[in-house]
């Protein structure tokens, strides 16, 4: 893509003025990771990751407009994001800013911090300095958004659980966007590090409003330590007129155990990069996503899972709801290294058309290069089951309500699997809704 | 026919089998019984020559050679056939293929002629009236899709085609209901005779009310701890292994 | 895998059979390419302009790709100097021949020696054979037999003489000269190959054959083959191949094209014995091959069946344009890489047609340090109401050092398609091993047993004659003559 698109990006880093509560060391991050970007340039469909999306309506609109001054978000808009059964504590974000006045600040176990990511940077940067951009990749030209990302590094979330802590209420990250029409762009960092042995689950839930595009670009980056459980769950609500990308990269340590459900609802154009890279032997991956679109809606997952310790496993289950004109991508990848014997991988993609116009690229991959391994993948692509439409009219059930019924049949194997209840049947409401209403959802 | 001599085996670094001593002479059937983990599986697999196990000591002769250093398949030609617990599926390859390929390696190390289709057929069509299986189910690619008790009568099918000299059939009796193993049990029946010997391995009476041993031996942590009559098999039912464990640490 | 290796090593470093040289006097144009090649090629065949005038143009957009010679593949080589290739190379003397006695006995040895008899009385009975060594077509069997169905079967440059408007209107068709940088290549400098026309309703009444043999060193062999069915017809062709063992690479860039017109049916099937290089990589063929059917009718049929077991590198897609109402595309594949061979091979079934149908079987097997690729496309057009696809892919792994990759693209946009992916990977059984051998079997013979079966699907496909052939090539045995 052409420099004039990266150049607004380039001038706005020169105008960066670094807080002086900041490390030293993330000033030569940014630097590297601009120098990244400028070299990259937005990453073009040529990229065989980016193949089937073109992501020039970013490159070209400017992203540049400040955020209003005053939050104009609620706690009724927290709620909308969470729903109303959540009691963790919730940190959120206004276009991309910590924003106090709407988080909740419930009480954690001994030692566990869950804060704003500029808090611990100024706070604990030795907590961080290990970890920050070091788990994300962006040497390449497909994490172009990556390392802009990195470039801007300023705010997000950062949470961590020492060795052995246990958090039983999910811990809520909630990101709102634009109400009003200033073009921001956001890019929160999220940072999880999980010391051996603890356990939590971590919601990071995007909504906002239109009808003005903004661009949320976020990063998060998981790093699962040994026996290690983290449950994640990425629910995307963003307003119809938004660019939503996003990437998280886990790392996990021996025998550990990391959940992805990433469930994508809203965005004009919507990338999720999902990867799990285990380290060490006896770890276990399960990668789950649900996407639903209609209307010119764009949403694209890419996911890689890469084996490169023995005796590791994982499973991944992506589903696609696609109507109106919508446009899905699948591309999951799962590598196998020559030192990864006895892995086990099943990796499943199906997808529903449910109009004409819509339609579906589907890249199941696997790179195998031991030979003691059990992996397998499968996807399909078809439109729902026309008997048991049937089955349901029969009895009554109108043609809409048992579209509608048998489309949340197909999604719930995906939410069913989120082990936090209050999160679950959230989820549950959103996508219901977002069925009902065959429109990305707004908050209010 | 077979003489065991003070055998240990390892598995995967584990000692399984600590000095076992057993004899077999031709036309004798004899019934291994024993609780899970006393080494069973491990003696019917070190007899067959499987290379995961490790025979660490002792030695087992057969027909008076030392079969230590032979491979399975000289052993199999040899004459010795292992009825498996768990039969293994390969796709795609025909069963009756296969056991043609078996039976003329045999037959050519024995120095006989080999079966060209036509005769192997009609030969195997007799064995599989044994079983009572049909010849659809003989043709389908080996145990793919077949049932639990399927298998097991697949076994002895190929055994029944194989003609060996010593069988050794590793709890084949697990998993069959009461029809299954009845025709299981007359299928092995069948096959008796003053040639042929057989090693039952198992962990229930109940195959041996249909296939009666001349000898009942209990395996107990790697060794044989008491060997009797076919009625030393009702005492074990009766008392169960705990009475047996405790008479061997007396 | 200790235990196993020595066996899977004779397996993956088998003895190349086909690796001698024939000693014969050839005439060839100079290594490099330009115009004044492609002319002289051009003016050796006395080729009408037409001809000439396509080639040039294919050459002229060739120069303009020189940055697009593909590198997504999942292979990896040195870059190809194609400077140093040599273009033409035809046994001499390339006088007119009338009857197969003329042919140099040399000649007629070396398709004998492997295992293809052009002879009169020792031909394979119901297959008639196009035998190309290196640029030529040296022999053609059964045409009188053939041209009393109103067949033609005869070398590509022959077609051009006698059917130049046959030739004309299907050349290019499938396969246009800008497709892709080695179509293009072949479109410049193609040599010859084998020309097939099964007339309206015609079923070909036996098997027709091409041997391809590349002779000559620094090579390339540049082969056309052009099949057309007319409606109702029916034909079923194979193709086989083979080179001598040298320690460069040679070039071997071909182009087919299928043409299958209301209800008729192609059967492409071939079984691939390239040279595949020495153990440490050293030489073999860059199989580089465009292959493209089109079902322009309704009901049309075309199956691609391949044996791919030759060739250092293999990057071949046998594809499937789905045009007609109710076509159908098949593709049935197995691939085997020992040594340090690299296949990336696969399909490409482009459904425009309503209720068009495709299956996908992939079977592809792995050994020594061969790495393996599946890749495929699988494309449902806006239009191809109630097409159906169902691919099935599956990788053996022989030996740890090895790899086995799937890559299937599927791009649907039609809500009423249905289109199934299912792809495994596995090593081969230690538990079947051992259960074969219980009953008497070598290990050698197990694994050719499990491998055959594992390809079973697929070598089904093939014609009886090619189906022994494929079967030796992999190391098994025949199967099935029982049950």
């Amino acid at each position: 893509m052409s420099r004039a698109e990266t150049q607004p990006y380039l001038e706005r880093f020169r105008r960066l003025e670094p807080s002086a509560a900041e490390p030293t060391w993330l000033h030569g991050m940014r630097d590297a990771a601009i120098e990244r970007f400028a070299e990259f340039g937005f990453p073009s469909p040529r990229l065989e990751d980016w193949k089937y999306t073109s992501v020039r309506s970013i490159a070209t609109s400017d992203f540049g407009g400040a955020p209003p001054a005053r939050n104009p978000f609620s706690k009724r808009d927290v709620a909308f994001s969470l729903g109303g059964d959540f009691h963790g504590r919730i940190l959120a974000f206004a276009d991309g800013r910590y924003a106090p006045e709407l988080s909740t600040i419930e009480a954690l176990p001994e030692g566990v911090i869950a804060e704003s990511l500029a808090t611990a940077l100024a706070g604990r940067p030795a907590c961080i300095e290990p970890h920050l951009g070091r788990v994300a990749t962006w040497d390449a030209p497909e994490d172009a958004f990556v390392a802009l990302n990195t470039a801007f590094l300023g705010d997000g979330a950062f949470v961590y659980l020492p060795r052995g802590a246990v958090v039983e209420a999910p811990i809520g990250l909630v990101f709102l966007g634009l109400r009003n029409g200033a073009a921001p762009i956001s890019q929160p960092r999220i940072l999880i590090v999980a010391e051996a042995g603890s356990r939590a689950t971590i919601v990071e839930s995007y909504a906002g409003c239109g009808p003005d595009a903004y661009l949320t670009n976020a990063v998060t980056e998981v790093v699962v330590g040994a026996g290690a459980s983290i449950d994640h769950v990425k629910l995307q609500c963003e307003s119809g007129s938004a660019f939503h990308v996003s990437a998280l990269q886990a790392q996990q340590s021996r025998d550990s155990r990391f959940a992805s459900h990433a469930i994508s609802l809203g965005a004009a154009l919507a990338r999720n990069d999902v990867n799990a890279r285990i380290d060490d032997a006896g770890a276990e991956a399960v990668l789950n996503g649900l996407f639903v679109a209609s209307a010119a809606q764009h949403v694209d997952n890419h996911t890689e899972i890469d084996h490169a310790k023995p005796h590791s496993q994982s499973r991944e289950l992506y589903k696609g709801i696609l109507a109106g004109r919508a446009h899905g991508v699948f591309n999951g990848k799962i590598i196998v290294r020559p030192d990864a014997q006895n892995t086990h991988a099943q990796q499943a993609n199906d997808n529903l058309l449910m109009s004409e116009d819509a339609r579906i690229n589907s890249k199941p991959e696997l790179m195998i290069h031991a030979d003691d391994v059990k992996c397998s993948h499968g996807s399909t692509i078809g439109y729902l089951d026309e008997s048991a439409l049937f089955y349901l009219r029969s009895r009554g059930i109108s043609a809409v309500e048992a579209r509608e019924f048998m489309m949340r049949a197909f999604a719930s194997e995906v939410t069913r699997a989120i082990g936090s209840a209050p999160v679950r049947t959230r989820v549950d409401e959103l996508v219901t809704a977002r069925l009902a209403r065959g429109a990305p959802l707004e908050i209010a | 026919m077979l003489k065991i001599t003070n055998l240990h085996a390892k598995v995967e670094g584990r000692e399984i089998l600590k000095g076992l001593d057993l004899e077999v002479r031709p036309g004798e059937v004899h019934a291994v019984m024993g609780p899970n983990g006393s080494g069973k599986s491990t003696l019917a697999n070190v007899i067959a020559g499987r290379e995961d196990y490790e025979v660490t000591g002792g030695e087992i002769l057969y027909r008076g050679e030392n079969l230590a250093g032979l491979s399975p398949e000289d052993r199999a030609r040899d004459g010795i056939f292992l009825a498996f617990q768990y039969p293994v599926e390969i796709p795609g390859v025909s069963n009756m293929y296969f056991l043609k390929a078996a039976k003329n390696a045999i037959l050519r190390h024995r120095g006989e002629d080999e079966l060209d289709a036509v005769d192997f057929l009609e030969f195997a069509r007799r064995k599989l009236k044994l079983v009572e299986m049909n010849e659809e189910l003989a043709n389908r690619p080996i145990n793919e899709g077949f049932s639990g008790g399927e298998k097991k009568r697949n076994e002895i099918f190929q055994m029944a085609v194989l003609e060996p000299t010593l069988c050794v059939l590793d709890e084949t009796d697990s998993g069959l209901d009461i029809d299954a193993l009845r025709v299981v049990a007359s299928g092995v029946n069948a096959l008796r005779s003053p040639e042929r010997a057989m090693l039952l391995i198992t962990h229930y009476q109940r195959l041996l009310e249909y296939i009666v041993p001349d000898f009942v031996h209990v395996l107990s942590d790697g060794r044989i701890v008491r060997s009797g009559g076919k009625e030393l098999a009702l005492e074990l039912e009766e008392k169960g292994y705990a009475w047996i464990e405790e008479h061997a640490a007396a | 895998m200790s235990r196993t290796s020595s066996a899977l090593e004779r397996l993956a470093n088998r003895e190349y059979e086909y690796g001698f040289v024939t000693d014969i006097e050839s005439d060839s144009v100079p290594p490099g390419l330009s115009e004044d090649v492609i002319r002289t090629i051009s003016k050796k065949k006395n080729e009408p302009d037409w001809l000439l005038a396509w080639r040039l143009k294919a050459y002229r957009h060739w120069l303009t790709l020189a940055d697009a010679e593909p590198t997504w593949a999942n292979v990896h080589y040195d870059p190809i100097d194609y400077q140093k290739i040599v273009y033409y190379s035809a046994p001499r003397p390339k006088k007119k021949l009338e009857s197969l006695d003329e042919v140099d006995p040399e000649l007629l040895a070396t398709y004998e020696k492997l295992g293809i008899s052009l002879a009169e009385q020792k031909r394979l009975t119901g297959v008639a054979v196009d035998a190309v060594f290196d640029s030529v077509s040296v022999a053609t069997t059964f045409k009188k037999e053939l041209e009393k169905h109103g067949i033609i079967f005869c070398a590509f440059s022959e077609a051009v003489q006698r059917h130049p408007e046959l030739v004309r209107s299907y050349l290019g068709s499938v396969v246009p000269y800008a497709d892709n940088f080695f179509a293009t290549l072949n479109s410049a400098v193609f040599s010859d190959g084998s020309f097939v026309y099964i007339p309206k309703g015609v079923r070909c009444p036996m098997e027709l054959s091409t041997y391809f043999r590349i002779n000559a060193e620094n090579t390339g062999q540049f082969e056309r083959t052009l099949i057309v069915a007319d409606e109702g017809s029916y034909v079923s062709y194979l193709e086989g191949c083979t080179a001598p063992m040298r320690d460069e690479n040679q070039l071997h860039a071909a182009v087919v094209e299928l043409v299958a017109l209301g209800d008729a049916e192609i059967k492409y099937s071939t079984v691939q014995n390239w040279y595949p290089g020495d153990e440490e990589g050293r030489g073999g063929i860059y199989n580089f091959v465009t292959k493209r059917g089109k079902c322009a009718g309704a009901r049309s049929k075309i199956s691609w069946t391949q044996v791919e077991t030759g060739s250092a590198i293999t990057w071949k897609y046998p594809s499937c344009i789905l045009l007609g109402d109710g076509s159908i595309g098949a593709f049935y594949s197995v691939a085997l890489t020992a040594r340090r061979q690299q296949a990336d091979t696969g399909t490409k079934m482009y459904h425009i047609g309503k209720n068009t149908k495709s299956t996908i079987i992939s079977k592809g097997i792995s050994a020594g340090h061969g790495q393996n690729s599946y890749r495929g496309l699988v494309r449902i057009n806006k239009g191809a109401a109630g097409a159906r696809n169902y691919s099935q892919c599956d990788s053996l792994l022989l030996g740890d050092r090895c790899g086995a990759h799937t890559f299937p693209y599927l791009e649907v946009m039609n809500p009423s398609a249905t289109v199934e992916h299912e792809a495994t990977t596995s090593k081969i059984g230690e538990d079947q091993l051992f259960y074969c051998r219980q009953r008497g079997i070598s290990e050698e013979d197990a694994i050719s047993m499990i491998v055959n079966g594992f390809c079973k699907e697929v070598l089904r496909e093939l014609p009886m004659e090619f189906a022994v052939e494929a079967q030796n090539l992999l190391g098994v045995s025949l199967e099935g003559s029982v049950g």
